[in-house]
């Protein structure tokens, strides 16, 4: 298996998502870690919940990461993404790439998150002091 | 048939799903125009996908008896 896909309710761990990437041949390995910010547009924000369509969320990161091991010479992929409320400064997201070379890291890494976003069954729910939005929902 | 609601739309339909007859929805074109007869807060969404066993699904697809539906906002993950 050269991918790790997962949704999870648990906090995730940084460095265990590195660790299952390293080999003496990945001379390259990048990473993007998404992390709860503490306002929006100027409003404080409390807290956030991301709820999850698990089974076609999983199928959406799969396809996502065989997509990403045929169109670029990536070694490894790890694509974990949390489910279930979070505070300001938890780890949301962590995508660790690796490969020979930076170049496909990097460009990897980035597809990974831009794509992600906007195909992955997650929805993100914003709470501020006067109240809570779904992200996104509303043009 | 069920239709699962995520984010937004669980809110519209006040509920996680919807069940629903087949003849009101024997393909994704027919479903988006019931449900927005229905529930109209759905046509001041951004946009949002059909779903149909957990794969995205254009306008003109044909919706079976069987068929697991999801209806899928705006999507914010990441």
């Amino acid at each position: 298996m050269n991918s790790s896909i997962e949704i999870s309710a648990q906090p995730l761990n940084i460095q265990s998502c590195i660790d299952w990437v390293l080999s003496p041949g990945s001379g390259g390995v990048n990473i993007f870690v998404g992390t709860v910010r503490n306002e929006t547009k100027g409003k404080k924000v409390i807290k956030l919940l991301f709820e999850v369509f698990e089974s076609m969320a999983i199928k959406e990161m799969q396809k996502l990461a065989e997509n990403i091991l045929q169109q670029w010479p990536v070694h490894k992929i790890v694509i974990h993404h949390r489910s279930g409320e979070l505070k300001p400064g938890d780890v949301a997201v962590v995508i660790v790439v690796s490969a020979a070379h930076r170049d496909a890291a990097f460009m990897a890494c980035r597809y990974t998150i831009d794509t992600l976003k906007q195909t992955v069954p997650i929805w993100k729910k914003e709470f501020f002091e006067d109240g809570a939005v779904w992200v996104a929902a509303h043009p | 048939m069920k239709v699962l609601a995520f984010g937004i739309v669980k809110d519209i339909f006040n509920n996680s799903y919807l069940v629903i007859d087949n003849k009101d929805a024997s393909s994704v074109d027919e479903l988006k125009a019931f449900l927005e007869k229905k529930f109209p807060a759905l046509k001041e969404l951004a946009s949002y996908m059909i779903a149909i066993n957990e794969e995205y699904a254009s306008e003109n697809i044909a919706i079976k008896e069987r068929d697991e539906i999801a209806i899928i906002p705006p999507v914010s993950g990441g």
